[in-house]
């Protein structure tokens, strides 16, 4: 890995999953201090917790041991299984994208040839999780709150697939750290020094992928399925405590999986000019800083729209997926195809 | 058959009959061409309102030809008056027993001093309105004890369907031809008619007002409570 | 078979003889209760939704959570007491609770305020109606999931609030309209500070008016949704901003005559042709501006003099009726009093808007997506106090 160490894989295994595991947890509450503690409250002119340690950044581990004391409630006529399966499920997916995605030229859970295949792929088996709470809740709100997730999740993996598909073209290959270096070794009209992100020519693309991102991380204007007002909480109603937590922090992570996925592809991931994409320990260490930048910016536009905007009702949803996206995503493609074999 | 019978002195005027209001007596005039007989009394203060006293058998009668012939096509509410005294009395200033019957010693109204007359206990109030000429019309209803019935208007506004629901389950008056009749404010198997003045408000009949007054000790003080007794009714 | 199997078997048997029953019962559609705890009924309203999939077949709301008996109560107290109880009907605008009962009260009495009290009732009036309006501009985002304008609302409405506070000394139960005046004069300052702030609240008109009324997604949610044409507004009894956003030009202020002073002011009645959500909301949104000029206009024109007519100490109303109604933040309030000579009224018909707004809903419901009933019913804006008195 890093170190030319000889570790046992038994040992590279365990630090992976710790790493993965810290990340996760450490990146829900970052996100849910700054965007949603502080960010949304300056945006809505006001402060934000500031009681719990100095301005308040104590506040989600008050709220994460409140949560963790608190009943475990299922209600009666539930499926217990389910209802008790359904955040892990979501947990699982969340927690797998966070073994493909590159912070250093070595620094990455498992370096796969198909990694934004994998990616995209198990990031849908959330829907799975919602669905099973939704329906193993014995409620209606839950039940009509699974059901619009279905579908809104289901009809916004298509554009996100298709704005990936036109990045890909444009490098050649699947894997996550390939993208990165093919990035980094493009050019601009020439100039071979800040390296080509591909955000200047597939910004087509880029825009469908943070629209499609923003529908899978349900965020306002695609929130149907939660719909605070109408559904209370939709699949989310009857989930107290721990696993409300769970629930949680899986939203917050899958959210900066999500936003690392787009600056990966888009921004240009780990890669500042100077790094270097072959190893290297200035690489490595560098890397995850610069990636953790972009990713606060790709997450702060995210979290912008979401408190800026009402939401699309249900059917305005789907017609402006299946009838604006997708056709742009192929028109995309096609451009992109054209394009590459072009030139 | 006049119908300006203006009641309601202007103190202010030296003049011994302030000036007609000519729309709404326009207004009166119509009903009673289009009613007839039904029309029982009406009154209009001109420059104020105008009511009308109509036969209850021709109610639906009178809320069609308000709609279609007078243009009062708002409606605005409907519901009714209990014209009984209550024998509760008001509070510890009438001097009357809270829980002991009788009738409140002020305030029995007479029949003429109704507007627009009549003489039962129960009657039916309704107010219309033009969204043109915005004049309105107060149409009222005598319905006698025994027969608490009356025709339904909710083929004549949709809106009284709400209201005649509140009136028949606060007074107890039967609206034939209402597609719905159950309760809107109170819980289902609610017994009795709240709004009828021989419908004790019980939080009165519990305590009377302003009752005993409850001081609790200062701290180091002798326990016990210090009641203070205000004006309680005998 | 073993017992564990056989219980399996059983319990399987249950199970799908449970669902078939479900599955028996529900062909015909989900019944589901909106209500009455729910974040979006401004209230304790609860409406029973008939569902087919997304879509409404039916909906009937049941009221009656927050019902006070007002009506059996103020036949037991006396005028001023009378007035303690009605400013809690409609609790976001209470200071318009009180004039058309008192104006009710005075014309029995044939008795009339001060000049100057009729003007300072016309200001806390309008200012009412802001405190009101600005409310639901806020929470009109809210249902919708814009979250954060309703910030904004509220931070805004604060100034309101406190000028409301500065005069009658209560934020949200002012109680200080008495019959022949009011209780007392402005305090220093006031005029200067209410200046101020209507500019303010011009400023978060058109904040609301960019932010929200710009937003396409806004318009995709609320244009042609809900539409009520006005002979049917008419005839449930509709008023206010919801009758106006169908196109009836009719405004009590500018056309029943009254003893305040609306029509010695220079304003415009709003109406929209359209009669949808984003009508009643446009509406909405340009009375407040409206209101804030008309409040500058008082400003500037408040006559001096006294503030309370020569009336009694224990006030005893000559018998009588009166009907009083005026233009309320949510629509035309009114009360037909009826006096008997005594210290208080013999009976009063309290006539709220919003339960004539909400007994359109079964109508205007049919047919539309749940996400279009939380719209619906926020824009056509009650407050359960009103609805159930």
């Amino acid at each position: 890995m890093i170190l030319a160490l000889d570790v046992p894989y038994w040992a590279q295994t365990l630090i992976k999953v710790a790493v993965v595991l810290g990340l996760v947890s450490g990146s829900a509450f970052l996100f849910g201090y700054v965007f949603l503690f502080k960010v949304m409250a300056h945006m809505q002119s006001r402060l934000g917790p500031m009681e719990a340690g100095p301005h308040g950044v104590l506040q989600l581990m008050a709220d994460g041991v409140k949560f963790i004391q608190k009943e475990d409630l299922i209600p009666e006529r539930a499926d217990r299984f389910v209802f008790a399966a359904a955040p892990v499920v979501v947990m699982i997916s969340t927690v797998l994208l966070y073994l493909v995605i590159p912070a250093g030229p070595t620094l990455v859970g498992e370096n796969l040839d198909v990694g934004v295949f994998f990616a995209l792929a198990v990031s849908s088996v959330s829907v799975i999780g919602i669905l099973m709470a939704g329906w193993s809740s014995a409620n209606k709100y839950s039940l009509i709150g699974g059901l619009r997730a279905a579908g809104q999740l289901i009809a916004y993996e298509l554009p996100l697939l298709l704005a990936v598909v036109g990045v890909v073209i444009q490098a050649g290959t699947l894997s996550l750290s390939g993208i990165v270096a093919a990035q980094a070794h493009g050019e601009i009209f020439g100039i071979d020094v800040f390296g080509q992100p591909f955000v200047l020519t597939q910004f087509v693309g880029f825009a469908l992928f943070l629209i499609a991102a923003q529908a899978e991380l349900t965020q306002t204007p695609f929130d149907m399925p939660i719909a605070e007002s109408e559904l209370v909480a939709g699949y989310m109603t009857e989930y107290s405590g721990f696993r409300f937590l769970l629930f949680y922090i899986g939203e917050l992570a899958t959210a900066f999986a999500f936003a690392a996925i787009g600056a990966t592809l888009f921004l240009g991931g780990w890669w500042f000019p100077g790094l270097s994409t072959s190893g290297g320990f200035w690489s490595n260490l560098i890397g995850p800083g610069v990636l953790f930048a972009k990713i606060m910016v790709v997450a702060f536009f995210i979290f912008w729209v979401r408190f800026s905007y009402p939401r699309l009702r249900e059917d305005q949803l789907q017609t402006f997926a299946w009838k604006v996206l997708i056709p742009l995503s192929l028109a995309n493609i096609v451009v992109t195809a054209v394009l590459k074999v072009a030139f | 058959m006049s119908s300006a019978d203006p009641t309601g002195p202007d103190a202010d005027t030296e003049a011994a009959l302030p000036e007609p209001d000519v729309d709404r007596d326009a207004l009166v005039l119509a009903l009673r061409d289009e009613l007839g007989a039904a029309v029982l009394e009406s009154v209009v203060r001109p420059g104020v309102d105008a009511w009308v006293r109509v036969d209850p058998a021709a109610w639906v009668q009178a809320g069609e030809a308000c709609r279609d012939r007078l243009g009062l096509r708002y409606f605005c509410f409907l519901s009714a008056i209990d014209w009984m005294p209550s024998p509760f009395g008001r509070s510890e200033g009438d001097g009357v027993a809270v829980s002991a019957g009788g009738p409140s010693s002020a305030g029995e109204p007479a029949a003429d001093q109704r507007v627009a007359g009549g003489g039962t206990r129960f009657q039916l109030l309704a107010r219309l309105v033009s969204p043109t000429t915005h004049l309105g019309l107060t149409l009222k209803a005598d319905l006698p004890d025994e027969d608490l019935r009356v025709d339904s208007w909710t083929e004549v506004f949709a809106g009284a369907d709400w209201h005649e629901r509140e009136t028949w389950e606060m007074f107890g008056i039967d609206f034939t031809g209402h597609p719905h009749l159950v309760h809107i404010y109170l819980p289902g198997e609610f017994e009795g008619y709240p709004l009828r003045k021989d419908f004790p408000l019980v939080a009165r009949m519990v305590k009377p007002w302003p009752g005993i007054v409850d001081v609790e000790a200062m701290p180091g003080e002798a326990s016990g409570d210090e009641t203070v007794d205000a004006a309680e009714p005998t | 078979m073993s017992t564990t199997e056989r219980e399996q078997r059983a319990y399987i048997a249950g199970v799908a003889a449970d669902a078939r029953i479900n599955v028996e019962l529900e062909t015909e559609g989900m019944t589901l209760n909106i209500g009455p705890q729910h974040p979006a009924t401004h209230g304790t309203l609860r409406i029973v939704v008939r569902l087919d999939g997304e879509q409404v077949l039916e909906a009937e709301p049941v009221m009656g959570y927050m019902h006070r008996g007002y009506e059996k109560l103020t036949e037991v107290r006396s005028f001023p007491q009378v007035t303690t109880l009605i400013n809690r009907i409609d609790w976001l605008g209470s200071f318009a609770n009180e004039v058309p009962f008192i104006l009710a009260a005075e014309q029995l009495m044939e008795i009339e305020a001060p000049p100057r009290a009729q003007w300072i009732r016309t200001i806390l009036f309008e200012l009412s109606r802001l405190a009101n309006i600005s409310l639901f501009l806020g929470d009109l985002g809210v249902q919708l999931g814009a979250i954060t304008p309703v910030f904004f609302a509220f931070r805004d409405r604060e100034h309101v609030l406190n000028l409301i506070e500065s005069v009658t000394g209560g934020r949200f139960h002012p109680n200080f309209d008495r019959i022949g005046g009011l209780k007392d004069d402005l305090p220093r300052g006031f005029i200067d500070e209410t200046r101020a702030v209507m500019v303010k609240m011009r400023q978060f008109c058109d904040e609301i008016e960019t932010l929200l009324f710009g937003n396409e997604i806004f318009e995709a949610r609320t244009r042609g949704i809900g539409v009520i044409p006005p002979e049917v507004a008419l005839s449930f009894g509709l008023s206010g901003a919801n009758l106006r956003a169908s196109g009836v030009d009719w405004d009590l202020r500018r056309d029943s005559p009254s003893p305040l002073v609306w029509n010695e002011l220079d304003w415009k009645v709003w109406t929209h042709p359209d009669g949808d959500c984003f009508a009643r909301c446009w509406v909405r949104l340009q009375e407040t501006r409206e209101a804030t000029y008309m409040v500058e206009q008082l400003l500037d024109g408040l006559p001096s003099g006294p503030i309370m007519a020569k009336v009694p100490r224990i006030v005893k109303v000559p018998a009588g009726e009166a009907w009083v109604s005026t233009e309320n933040p949510l629509g035309e309030m009114g009360y037909y009093v009826i006096s008997t000579g005594d210290t208080g009224p013999f009976r009063v018909k309290i006539r709220s808007a919003s339960f004539n707004n909400i007994s359109v809903l079964p109508w205007v419901l049919k047919g539309v997506y749940v996400a279009d009933v939380i719209t619906i019913i926020s824009s056509l804006y009650f407050i359960l106090g009103d609805v159930d008195r």
